[in-house]
């Protein structure tokens, strides 16, 4: 008998300005130098939906950007869990957040976006690359559900720091953990699938990636689909106020920290219809005319996200001083 | 605070499938959202919901209200379903996700722009013949059902035989997610022919090589879903982007034909336009019901629901809910209608819902610009489908 779950407190959306913050929940170190985070909104409600693969925009307060994959488990749909590895070389972005982020504080997010998805297969091949685990354990719950065949080859250079080994113990057979320190290089190329059917999933360090990108389309069938760890394109702009101008009625308007660009105008009697206000739905799609958008939404693609031409005013914002919109 | 079992539940007698029902839902949309929160349906011994809050949190909540068992009457878990389950309507996370990703992308606001322009300059041909025909027409057979048929087939890429089939299809496909009445029972003589000419249609050799459906067998060559997975996504568009559409727009044109000072000051601010439309299938929701089955004991307002029931969504109700809406009965300009679930909510939020937008625009905005008046001149009929709240005719006058 299972717990009955418990209705989720249903907000009225359209009075509501987007909340694009979340709350630190829990904090915990789940291998050496990875830090998992798990995230709520403030009020508990439900977060926008994902899919495997998917990742969200974490914004710290000084505007710094850094996207994590989302690696929990999105049957819980209060939560988003993310795990961060410390990088000494990095820029600075997951050592803030070691340092900086703890159980309370709160984060912007944007979000969630996935160049990542999980296409239906009778069979898998994951391949993972030290952190780059995160996007894959989702993949394989996903995997587990619809009764596909699957196999994962993770590879670390030493056990202590790899995160997840333990969970994943539990597939029996299914699962090949493979440490530098205890057995030296692994011999990849043994791990090419010649069989078309199988659909490989890799994600890690660019020079893991560039070796499962060479495999080609395996056995005739698909080529491998890679996520690579890459700067984000552009950093999210410091939250801060900033000035919508609505073009064609000439209205101009502040939108205040946490407020949504829709409910800043409706406090000017200028109407955007919305449906999700989560970014998700593109009901209230609107032109740019100028300024440059912090795009907050889960719909645009890289490429339409640098042309910048329309915006989802029920969460992005603003990376200037001042938007204007065709409205 | 203790739950609510189930035997403490109200239970009302009403048959939301009824022609007396269906004919007029509001009265009995009212007596079911002031039974409570959540009621008991005792003729089809399920559960149902008709308030804004309760029916906003079941569109949304997938994972404690799936989909996958069927969104009609009927158990997928028990019964074997009429037809291939809908990869889409009637699939849950994670194999609703493949399918959904596509849809949403060729359908999506950025892709539409070019057809939305394509479709304004189509709209003003149909509208300048309806005029030259004379002043008097029947909104729904003459425009409404004819605009949808006239570009959507064309941008799915279908071929032009058969295309008569499309609206009996769907109305048969709407009616069969109620109870096997006689609405079902009396087209199931006739239904076959129409399955098969659809089903003829999703394959690849039989749609052009543009549009949404050879968008969607590119996606098959991508990779992003499988070959057997891309002709039941094409169907998909066939089932849902029809009726609905035709549905939505004779119910703009309904409620604008009711009230001149809405035509007017359209006609003066078409910035109007997309918040009268949402306010229409808000009003008039061409979708009134879908179900969802309950993934394990929920609790919906205080009452537990036990696993592996049936619940019925009033979206109907929700969207005529005092608690969340001022005179809901009211089609108002300066009202907000954003949130309303007319198109759903959530990861199943009907996926076509711009398209619809598009069309509809794209009609009452010929209009407008030609015509200075638009008045009933009779009472209109209202078709009756066991899950579309449509129209079968509204004598109109345009000055």
């Amino acid at each position: 008998m299972s717990t009955p779950t418990v209705s989720a407190h249903v907000t009225d959306h359209a009075a509501q300005a987007a909340s694009d913050s979340l709350t630190v929940v829990a904090r915990t170190e789940v291998a050496g130098g990875v830090v998992e985070y798990r995230l709520q909104h403030s009020d508990g409600g439900r977060l926008p939906d994902w899919a495997p693969g998917a990742h969200i925009d974490v914004i710290l307060a000084d505007g710094t950007t850094r996207q994590y994959s989302l690696c929990g488990d999105r049957w819980d749909a209060e939560t988003y869990t993310i795990a961060v590895q410390r990088e000494a070389e990095g820029r600075g972005g997951s050592i803030s957040l070691h340092d900086q982020v703890f159980a309370g504080d709160e984060v912007g997010f944007g979000g969630p976006r996935n160049n990542f998805r999980l296409a239906p297969a009778e069979e898998y091949l994951f391949v993972a690359g030290g952190i780059g685990i995160t996007p894959l354990l989702p993949m394989i719950r996903a995997a587990e559900l619809v009764g596909a065949e699957w196999r994962l080859l993770y590879l670390g250079r030493t056990r202590p720091r790899m995160a997840y080994v333990d969970e994943l113990a539990a597939y029996e057979g299914r699962v090949e953990v493979h440490c530098a320190d205890e057995r030296g290089r692994v011999d990849l190329d043994a791990w090419r699938p010649t069989d078309p059917r199988v659909r490989v999933y890799a994600c890690g360090p660019e020079r893991l990636m560039h070796a499962i990108t060479e495999w080609g389309a395996v056995g005739g069938g698909w080529a491998p689909k890679v996520e690579r760890f890459t700067a984000s394109a552009a950093a999210a702009a410091p939250e801060r106020p900033f000035e919508v101008v609505a073009t064609r009625t000439g209205a101009t308007v502040t939108v205040e920290r946490g407020e949504s660009i829709v409910a800043a105008l409706r406090r000017v009697g200028i109407g955007v219809i919305t449906s999700c206000s989560q970014g998700v739905c593109g009901t209230c799609e609107t032109d740019v005319v100028e300024g440059e958008p912090d795009h907050r939404d889960a719909l645009l693609d890289d490429d339409e996200r640098a042309a910048s031409r329309s915006l989802y005013p029920c969460v992005s914002r603003c990376r200037g001083e001042r938007l204007a919109l065709d409205l | 605070m203790s739950a609510i079992t189930d035997t403490a539940l109200p239970v009302s007698a009403l048959d939301p499938f009824s022609d007396e029902f269906l004919a007029d839902p509001l009265p009995f949309l009212e007596e079911l959202r002031e039974l409570g929160p959540v009621f008991r349906l005792e003729k089809y011994d399920v559960h149902g919901i008709a308030r804004y809050a309760e029916v906003h949190r079941a569109l949304t909540d997938w994972q404690s209200l799936q989909s996958g068992a069927g969104v009609g009457l009927s158990d997928f878990n028990k019964e074997k379903p009429w037809r291939p389950p809908s990869l889409l309507l009637e699939a849950d996370p994670p194999r609703h996700d493949a399918p959904r990703a596509v849809l949403t992308r060729v359908l999506s606001p950025r892709r539409l722009r070019d057809l939305s322009a394509e479709w304004q300059a189509d709209a003003v041909l149909l509208v300048e013949a309806l005029l030259a025909r004379g002043r008097e027409f029947d909104a729904v057979t003459d425009l409404a059902e004819v605009f949808p048929l006239r570009v959507f087939p064309d941008a799915v890429g279908l071929g032009e035989e058969g295309r008569e089939h499309l609206l009996p299809y769907g109305d048969y496909a709407f009616n069969a997610f109620g109870p096997q009445n006689a609405r079902v029972t009396d087209a199931a003589a006739h239904i076959a022919p129409r399955l098969e000419w659809v089903a003829r249609q999703c394959l690849r050799e039989n749609l052009a090589e543009t549009g949404f459906g050879a968008q969607i067998w590119e996606a098959a060559d991508n990779g992003e879903i499988t070959s057997a997975q891309a002709p039941l996504i094409v169907r998909s568009l066939l089932t849902a982007g029809v009726d609905t559409t035709v549905t939505g727009i004779a119910s703009l044109l309904q409620a604008l034909a009711n009230n001149p000072e809405s035509w007017r000051r359209l006609r003066d601010d078409r910035s109007l336009l997309p918040r009268a439309f949402e306010e229409a299938v808000r009003v008039d929701s061409p979708v009134q019901t879908f179900f969802r089955t309950t993934t394990t004991d929920t609790v919906i307002a205080d009452v537990v629901v036990p696993a592996g029931r049936k619940v019925l969504m009033f979206l109907g109700g929700a969207n005529h809910d005092p608690r969340r809406w001022e005179n809901p009965a009211e089609f108002d300009l300066d009202r907000d209608p954003s949130g309303h679930v007319g198109f759903g909510m959530g990861i199943h939020q009907c996926v076509g819902q711009h398209v619809a937008r598009a069309e509809a625009l794209a009609v009452i905005n010929a209009l407008l610009d030609r015509v200075g008046s638009l008045e009933q001149t009779g009472p209109g009929r209202r078709h009756l489908n066991n899950t579309l709240r449509g129209w079968e005719s509204i004598p109109v006058r345009v000055r």
